[in-house]
């Protein structure tokens, strides 16, 4: 496979699970709004700011402004619309790679997001995203049964767990500074309820949750199902788990002989994932060891570029 | 000029009329041809919303499949959806034969003409083309001189443009001998139309055209330099802001080789490799759809980043085989052109099956005084430029646009050739679709059909019919308004 074209279908998965996660957040922040609460409208905001890496000085108090702009806004490359156009923007450059119904969902929800801003303003906010969450599921589902689980399918693969991996870490760590003693043990008191059953929603994780643990939620509880269930694919775990095995099938197809500090930095992170006790985490920080995670990501993506996309072509002579 | 209504004329057909210009469906007697009555009967049985239901799914189809070009000159990378219309073209089989022969003649002699050009040029010593016409050709490519290219073939893929003349002739309008597009909507437009009207499809007996792909990838096979049996074989495309880009990835899937582009590409020791995710892999045949000027910044424009540097080298060295060839531009030059019929008695030995239309040289100072004095009746053309793109129809032309391409042609003759405007015949069309006054009007149309050239030529029967959907006008180029349908040949 053309290295050019891993990298566009790299960033075609990673731009939509972005979306994904996009659509989520608003979607429970604003089921969020409905309910009274101690917490305001202003932090739930901020917070959701922060947790998709944006500034939280974009927020000017006027919840509908931020809305469009998380949604609709082209200038905003965090946008859902953004995303979904980026990732059309690579798929159009491997037409001939990913299969014909791939393209046509893929170009369906480019569609719907991008004409007729006029139609699309009027729909409320929340139909608007449901009908976006619905696509970009058709498309996972559609990847997974019409295109072959060759190379490009593993990048695609990669894509999205690094970006899952990503987010929920990021979410957590704000989490962290913005509710103190994240990680105690007694349940949760009534005026952050909510906030709980927020976080775990945006990971579609309340139901999984209770599934595990009971409805009683306890922060600690909470931060061991998202870091380390092996189980549940919103979990940090789960990604990186899916991570590994797709960097060890695309070894064997690639046929490439030395990927080898990739697969030791991504096999190191997976079995700390798979071995630490949550209260290890707690005692040595929930923060730090969220830092740590996000920054082995980063690191595991320089590597795939730098033996997959990138390599100088002295290397590649010398092999 | 006098019209006439065909008959049976009713209210389908309110808006035909017949004039000079040869009409695809009706005899000048406004009797219909017999090849196109049962199409035509169909369309009147349909009821109204059938076929306006018809109409939008195949909308719709071309729609989803994002087949789609790429306008320049407005906002940068500005998609639109290729306009089609849904009434065949119908050419018959004896019509098809003089083009096929015709075209083979032509191609042939014009691959010879390169040949002979770029090596011993005995044509020149003959005097029976100009050397001043061929040096001062800005598509003619001096690195070329002396190279052996595999079987000889210069032009492996050619998209002529033929016009039907009032007599009910085809002419050669122009030879694409550089990078022809429109391929892939001659193969979609003919999936759709299937789909939308299967039952006439079996009943006319339509030779196929589906096979293109894997002619072509034969093609490209056999054009592979020597002592490589099993050729690594590419297409490469200036990307994703080219307006072809759709077709370039149509055909490579449909070939199932790689669609690289000039990234991709890297060159050591004279020899091309592409870059992927397992290391280097050695490239052999490489279908290029980049121009010239830029496939390689350093033997030629050293501003392009389409190109692979070194790419000129590997192919003197024989190491891999581009399609088409460098310097074949020289052979579709306008002002050449002219000379075409003289290149086919030179080295056919026979007369052109096809002719070409009447061509008057800006160098020659008779035809251009001529010419100049003339400008309102005639249509001037730069000689390298395609797609529509500068060109003076004269008897539209406003009296400024006419002053400002006099002085261009007195400024640079070399530059500039003038044809007669002509009146190329028009093809029944499916008009207004989208409301409820459905009707079926006369368009012009032109031709073109798809020419391989690698262990022999072969024409695949049909070709992109384009078509100038505005009421009256002659420009059928898709970035200026034109459409295209289907292309029926019949196997009688």
């Amino acid at each position: 496979m053309l290295s050019r074209v891993a990298d566009s279908l790299y960033w075609m998965s990673r731009y939509l699970e972005r979306a994904e996660h996009t659509v989520r957040m608003l979607d429970v922040n604003f089921a969020m709004t409905l309910d009274p609460s101690s917490t305001s409208e202003d932090v739930r905001w901020r917070r959701l700011l922060l947790a998709l890496g944006s500034s939280d000085e974009d927020w000017n108090g006027d919840s509908h402004a931020l809305v469009q702009k998380l949604t609709h806004d082209d200038a905003h490359d965090a946008s859902i619309k953004s995303c979904i156009a980026a990732a059309r923007e690579n798929a159009r450059q491997v037409r001939e790679e990913i299969s014909s119904e791939q393209w046509l969902q893929l170009n369906r929800m480019y569609h719907l997001v991008t004409e007729n801003p006029q139609s699309a303003r009027a729909t409320p906010p929340d139909e608007f995203l449901a009908v976006v969450l619905d696509g970009l599921h058709l498309f996972q589902g559609v990847t997974d049964t019409t295109m072959s689980h060759g190379e490009g399918w593993h990048f695609i693969q990669v894509g999205r767990s690094i970006e899952r991996a990503s987010s929920i870490a990021s979410l957590l760590t704000v989490y962290e500074m913005g509710v103190s003693g994240l990680g105690q043990s007694e349940p949760v008191g009534s005026h952050h309820f909510l906030e709980w059953i927020g976080l775990l929603r945006s990971c579609t994780a309340f139901e999984a949750y209770c599934n595990v643990y009971t409805a009683d939620l306890t922060e600690s509880q909470i931060l061991e199902f998202l870091l380390l269930n092996k189980d549940f694919p919103h979990s940090v775990r789960y990604s990186i788990d899916r991570l590994r095995d797709a960097l060890l099938a695309l070894q064997q197809e690639s046929g490439r002989l030395s990927p080898q500090e990739l697969l030791r930095v991504a096999g190191r992170l997976q079995s700390a994932l798979s071995f630490v006790e949550i209260s290890d985490v707690l005692q040595g920080g929930v923060g730090e060891y969220l830092a740590m995670v996000l920054h082995e990501s980063r690191r595991i993506h320089s590597l795939i570029y730098r033996d997959y996309i990138h390599y100088s072509v002295q290397t590649a002579l010398a092999m | 000029m006098n019209t006439t209504a065909p008959r049976f004329a009713d209210e389908f057909l309110r808006e035909y009329f017949l004039d000079g210009a040869y009409d695809e469906m009706f005899l000048p007697s406004g009797d219909i041809r017999e090849q196109y009555k049962l199409l035509l009967d169909t369309f009147r049985s349909l009821p109204q919303e059938e076929l306006l239901r018809r109409k939008h799914s195949a909308d719709l189809s071309f729609l989803t499949q994002g087949i789609t070009f790429t306008v320049y000159g407005k906002k940068e990378g500005t998609e639109r959806i290729f306009p089609y219309d849904m009434l065949p073209r119908i050419i018959t089989g004896a019509e098809w034969d003089t083009i096929e022969r015709g075209l083979i003649q032509r191609i042939t002699a014009l691959n010879l003409f390169l040949g002979d050009v770029y090596n011993e040029g005995k044509i020149l010593q003959s005097g029976a083309v100009p050397r001043e016409i061929v040096y001062s050709c800005p598509h003619f490519r001096r690195e070329m001189r002396g190279l052996q290219v595999p079987r000889n073939v210069y032009i492996a893929v050619t998209g002529t443009d033929l016009i039907r003349l009032n007599d009910g002739r085809f002419v050669v309008l122009e030879d694409n001998l550089r990078v022809p597009s429109g391929v892939s909507y001659m193969l979609s437009s003919r999936r759709v139309m299937k789909r939308t009207f299967p039952k006439i499809f079996r009943e006319y007996g339509v030779r196929p055209i589906e096979h293109y792909p894997q002619a072509l990838l034969a093609s490209l096979r056999s054009l592979a330099p020597e002592g490589r049996p099993e050729p690594t074989i590419v297409l490469l495309t200036p990307g994703v802001y080219n307006s072809a880009y759709f077709e370039h990835t149509y055909l490579a899937r449909q070939m199932g080789i790689e669609l690289v582009e000039g990234r991709d590409l890297v060159t050591h020791n004279n020899v091309v490799y592409m870059r992927t995710t397992a290391g280097l892999r050695r490239v052999d045949v490489i279908y290029r759809r980049v121009d010239d000027d830029f496939i390689d910044p350093l033997a030629f424009r050293g501003d392009s980043i389409l190109g692979v540097a070194g790419l000129f080298n590997a192919y003197r060295a024989g190491n891999v085989t581009l399609a088409n060839a460098f310097g074949t531009g020289l052979a579709d030059d306008k002002a050449l052109y002219a000379y075409v019929p003289a290149i086919i008695r030179y080295y056919m030995g026979e007369e052109p099956i096809l002719d070409n239309v009447e061509t008057f040289l800006m160098t020659d100072k008779k035809q251009r005084q001529y010419a100049l004095a003339n400008l309102d009746k005639l249509v001037v053309k730069a000689v390298g430029e395609s797609g529509g793109y500068g060109m003076l129809i004269g008897p539209h032309a406003s009296r400024a646009d006419r002053e400002d391409f006099a002085r261009r042609i007195e400024a640079n003759p070399r530059n500039y050739i003038a044809q007669p405007t002509l009146e190329f015949s028009r093809a029944p069309c499916l008009i207004n679709a989208d409301n409820t006054g459905t009707s079926i009007e006369p368009r012009h149309v032109d031709l073109r059909p798809y020419i391989l050239y690698g262990d022999k030529v072969t024409v695949v029967p049909g070709g992109l019919t384009r078509v100038a959907l505005r009421k009256g006008s002659l420009v059928v180029n898709s970035s200026q308004g034109g459409g295209s349908k289907d292309t029926w040949v019949l196997d009688d």
